[in-house]
């Protein structure tokens, strides 16, 4: 700020009260709350639906939908937990705690930030709205393959736009946080002194920006397809349905490390907190999420492996495919010689990071044998892939997004949560969504294809075996929100330094921060 | 051998009780009967076996750390925070690994793809939901939708068990019929959304994508009865669009040719009728 301009005197809390503070706020603390809460609905809206599918497989034959509503389902419980759930939760977190971690006063553009937000339940409520639509909603599962994509009614339309929003939203707030961070970082925060998490969100925002209007540019050529008689997905005119299978997941694969990457940096910052040490290798640590999100552009044709590409390109997609294990490895053995001879204590957030590392291997591991292409012939499409991306983003993401709201909701509500029910509610998750996703490698293995409604009998016992995994995972859920309302309005008070073993700015504010903080950049030092 | 596996799969899996029905296939890749199958099999347990072996190492790290390193055993924590050998070690080994498995991969993903000197080809269209067989050489074409008995019992609500029939949902009205041991190239399209066929014992899947060709091919070496199902999303009957394949070995292949062909004389004429209500 030069001199010349009179700055307001700053106010301590929120200008409006109410309801008009949550539609007009430019605050990025109160933004990222919008964010969380958002994320956490469509969260139990997703899982809704996931319950949904669950009783419909825990038997064979149709017990409870057609099979169109269960399509229907799958559809949505994917967009909804991809682009509802897990991203809004990172980037509310990412509002919350850039700032407070490179000791800067806002996000650098905070009306840009409300817009952001406030489109999301805009495009959501048009998404699920077409539930209600003659014809019910999209079904063509999350990949939205054509020419069955371009096959749906009224919901499609519906869907494109809800997509285009989800995007312009995505990419709004991946360029503030790109912003923010090159441009508000406390003097003395060079790049490479940047807490983890921040590094994760640097990285995952080029991400968002770079491919979220892939996936626009895509969508709007299946409208031009649909309603305006282009062919780009019609052999018949000259196009062809495998170039959207490479659109897609050439914005997909980045999109599902936009689902990684921060998680990456939550659980670098937990890890070491709670071992007492610090974070092994911190520079090899940025390097390996730099390195994977470069990879993360030239290996989108693993998805494609039964598409009928060249031989050429199989070979190609498998090693590249392959390669992002190297770095992937480097990380999780950095954060086990973090752990290595620390002082480990076990709370919340730290059995949800542990958790983190041993089934994110888990998903990784099935994510290396599914890059071997002939292998692939049999995985592909199973329920072997199922259970692979539910253990990288479930156990994953998921999880990743608990660890962190246990470790920074004491700074953002000034009160602990209670250990004892957080515990239950870890133990309880991280059992019975074993329960659930195991098995289904089984299943996947021995033929089982996924987004089917029924199935050959064969496959029952492990069905039932995953559903009541499910049932228990979905109601363990419910404890999290029962200790977020009792930690936001009771519980014992919090210091500001609210784990001993925290490094960091955001632990040199009150807890609960204030409205407002570092309105005057602290000085990082050593 | 087989037996151990076994254990290690249910160990793995956490659950104590033994399930109800359990051939080793229910738990694993089958070995397939054809040279891919048994190769990706292979493959299958190479992979495997490393991943477990990684675990071990990886998992056996941080349990010994959550034991033996916890505040209450080791209150002084250390105070290291890099090791270049370290880091160039385990980004090496890795490295290594992945090449030990990519190059058997790549081998077998080239023999997969040779479509070369084949003996017979079948070409297989996906329909919303069937598939056609045509064999160009004979002008036969076999509509094979999922079996009426499979049928009765899938709707909502239909009140008959699954359980009353042999092979629900993978039983179907006309099967494949391939002969034993040829090489069997098949050249695999759609009429309308994207498909996928799949066959486990075979080890082959591939995409059926409306207007474009995609080719594989099959040696069986075993008659049997070899199921599978269509494997991409392809509207609400995505679920009963069975594959049945019948090997048999060549005599009997032949006869089922003739026996087809005085019992479909229509086909001869019009080899490229493309309506699947026609049949």
């Amino acid at each position: 700020m030069t001199e010349s301009i009179a700055l307001p005197a700053e106010p301590h809390h929120a200008t409006r009260g109410g309801l008009m503070r949550w539609i007009t706020t430019t605050n990025h603390k109160d933004i990222g709350t919008l964010y969380l809460i958002f994320s956490l609905i469509m969260f139990f809206i997703g899982g809704a639906m996931a319950m949904v599918i669950r009783a419909e497989l825990y038997q064979p034959g149709l017990q409870f939908v057609t099979p169109a509503f269960y399509n229907q389902m799958v559809t949505l419980h994917g967009l909804i937990m991809v682009f509802g759930a897990v991203m809004p939760a990172f980037v509310g977190l990412a509002n919350w705690m850039i700032p407070l971690m490179i000791g800067a006063p806002d996000m650098a553009l905070p009306r840009l930030n409300n817009w952001s937000f406030w489109i999301l339940p805009f495009a959501f409520t048009l998404l699920l709205l077409t539930l209600f639509l003659p014809g019910g909603a999209p079904e063509g599962g999350w990949t939205l393959y054509v020419p069955y994509s371009l096959e749906l009614g009224y919901s499609f339309p519906f869907m494109i736009f809800a997509i285009h929003l989800m995007g312009i939203s995505s990419v709004l707030g991946g360029i503030n946080i790109i912003v923010t961070i090159l441009n508000m970082r406390a003097p003395g925060m060079t790049l490479m002194k940047m807490p983890l998490f921040v590094w994760a969100w640097l990285i995952t925002a080029y991400l968002l920006v770079a491919v979220m209007p892939v996936l626009a540019g895509g969508v709007t050529m299946q409208l031009l397809d649909h309603y305006f008689g282009t062919h780009f997905f019609s052999v018949a005119g000259g196009g062809s349905p495998v170039l959207w299978e490479h659109v897609f997941w050439f914005f997909g694969h980045p999109e599902v490390y936009i689902m990684i990457l921060p998680a990456f940096g939550i659980i670098s910052e937990i890890v070491p907190t709670f071992s007492r040490k610090p974070l092994f290798g911190r520079t090899s640590m940025i390097y390996a999420l730099a390195s994977i999100a470069f990879l993360s552009f030239i290996v989108w044709g693993h998805h494609m492996f039964t598409s009928g590409m060249p031989v050429s390109a199989d070979l190609f997609f498998m090693f590249s495919t392959m390669l992002i294990a190297v770095p992937t490895g480097v990380k999780i053995f950095n954060w086990v010689a973090t752990m290595w001879r620390g002082a480990i204590t076990f709370e919340t957030p730290m059995l949800f990071a542990v958790a983190f590392i041993i089934l994110f291997t888990i998903g990784g591991f099935s994510g290396v044998m599914l890059a071997l292409v002939p292998a692939d012939f049999q995985y592909h499409n199973s329920y072997f892939v199922v259970a692979h991306f539910h253990y990288v983003l479930v156990t994953g993401a998921v999880f990743a997004i608990m660890a962190a709201v246990y470790y920074w909701l004491p700074k953002w509500t000034g009160h602990m949560y209670n250990e004892f029910w957080g515990k239950m509610h870890f133990w309880l998750s991280v059992i019975s969504v074993n329960v659930l996703y195991f098995p289904m490698h089984f299943l996947g293995l021995a033929g089982m294809p996924r987004r089917v409604p029924d199935y050959a009998v064969q496959f029952t016992d492990l069905n039932m075996v995953s559903s009541i995994g499910g049932f228990v995972f979905g109601a363990s859920q419910l404890i999290f929100v029962a200790i977020i309302f009792a930690t936001v309005y009771g519980g014992r008070r919090a210091e500001a330094r609210a784990w001993e073993g925290a490094h960091g700015l955001e632990w040199t504010v009150p807890s609960p921060a204030p409205y407002h903080t570092f309105a005057t950049p602290p000085e990082v030092v050593g | 051998m087989k037996h151990q596996r076994f254990w290690v799969w249910i160990a793995l899996m956490g659950v104590g009780a033994v399930p109800r029905t359990m051939a080793a296939s229910l738990y694993n890749l089958p070995r397939g009967v054809t040279p891919i199958s048994h190769e990706i099999y292979g493959l299958n347990m190479l992979a495997f076996w490393i991943m477990c072996g990684i675990a071990a190492v990886v998992f056996g790290a941080i349990t010994w750390s959550i034991i033996f390193h916890r505040r209450s055993r080791h209150p002084k924590p250390a105070e290291f925070h890099e090791s270049t050998v370290l880091e160039v070690v385990w980004t090496v080994i890795p490295f290594i690994i992945l090449i030990v498995m990519a190059v058997p991969a790549a081998r077998v993903l080239l023999r997969a793809e040779n479509v070369h000197h084949s003996e017979m080809t079948v070409e297989v269209t996906g329909y919303q939901w069937l598939w056609r067989y045509t064999y160009p050489r004979w002008h036969i074409n076999v509509y094979s939708r999922l079996a009426n008995s499979s049928l009765r019992i899938a709707p909502l609500n239909s009140g008959l068990s699954p359980y009353s029939v042999p092979h629900y949902l993978h039983s179907v009205t006309h099967p494949l019929v391939l002969p034993v041991g040829e090489k069997v190239r098949l050249l695999i399209t759609s009429k309308d959304v994207i498909h996928s066929w799949w066959v486990p014992d075979l080890g082959v899947q591939m995409d059926a994508n409306p207007g474009l060709v995609n080719s594989i091919w099959v040696r069986i070496e075993k008659p049997g009865i070899y199921r599978g199902q269509c494997n991409q999303i392809c509207g609400w009957g995505h679920a009963y669009m069975p594959i049945v394949v019948v090997a048999e070995p060549k005599a009997q292949f032949q006869a089922w040719v003739r026996e087809w062909q005085e019992r479909h004389p229509a086909d001869a004429d019009d080899a490229s009728s493309p309506t699947p209500q026609g049949s």
